[in-house]
């Protein structure tokens, strides 16, 4: 889905939660779920001003999980390393974003490429 | 989203619902400051029983709320904060740090009538 503004913030996590729980996972899961898709959703308002986030479902082997990504075009991160550690912002926005949002998920990985764009990919497991 | 602000005596109650917005929590941290200083209020509850997810946005849109409100001479309790949101927020290392909370509204009702005894 798209993601342009702060209502498709809420509509993105929202979304993220029923398709969470349709795959069978927690409420205490699909809160953590939601809430790394409120900041992964955030981030592209702040810093790229509009983008994608989708869902999907995972498997590895007999495990079933939910992998959700989030790109935009935006400006990018100079520096990702900077960026995944905690009190880190430049927007003034956030600043506990990315580092927060790997310990809400299983699998984190993050690609960017200044001036062209960053595309973040995580993966939560069902217990 | 309207968030419906309740007077009861010298405290306003405010129920968050479910899905706000940016937009409606930073209309809401003005509504909320506006409401303490045209009634006098010495107590604000901000019941968030409903809240699905409370991202860094959310926390510190409330945070910015109780220290307003405090420079008003008056006090914030956050109530209702749910298991599953406390455990997302600890993972996503928010802290409301400095900002009292309860259980519930009663809870947070008896919270602050301590504190206004406390001062009289």
């Amino acid at each position: 889905m798209a993601i342009g503004s702060d209502q498709d913030i809420v509509a993105a996590r929202q979304r993220g939660r029923a398709y969470a729980a349709g795959l069978g996972f927690s409420v205490m899961d699909t809160t953590l779920i939601a809430t790394a898709i409120s900041e992964l959703a955030r981030n592209i308002v702040s810093y790229a001003g509009q983008g994608q986030i989708t869902f999907e479902r995972v498997t590895n082997g007999n495990r079933e999980g939910i992998q959700i990504v989030a790109s935009d075009e935006g400006p990018g991160i100079p520096d990702i390393r900077q960026a995944l550690r905690d009190g880190f912002s430049t927007s003034g926005s956030l600043g506990l974003g990315l580092p927060g949002v790997r310990r809400l998920m299983d699998e984190f990985d993050v690609t960017s490429q200044p001036g062209k764009g960053t595309t973040v990919a995580v993966r939560k497991w069902r217990q | 989203m309207e968030v419906p602000i309740l007077k009861q005596g010298e405290v306003l109650i405010a129920t968050f619902q479910a899905a706000l917005s940016d937009a409606d929590l930073e209309h809401l941290r003005r509504g909320l400051v506006e409401q303490v200083v045209r009634f006098r209020s010495r107590g604000v509850i901000v019941d968030v029983t409903a809240m699905d997810v409370m991202d860094s946005f959310a926390s510190r849109t409330l945070r910015e709320i109780a220290q307003m409100i405090h420079l008003r001479g008056a006090e914030t309790v956050i109530v209702g904060i749910q298991p599953e949101v406390a455990f997302a927020m600890v993972q996503l290392g928010i802290t409301l740090e400095s900002v009292a909370t309860a259980l519930d509204l009663e809870e947070g009702l008896e919270y602050l009538n301590e504190k206004f005894k406390n001062v009289n």
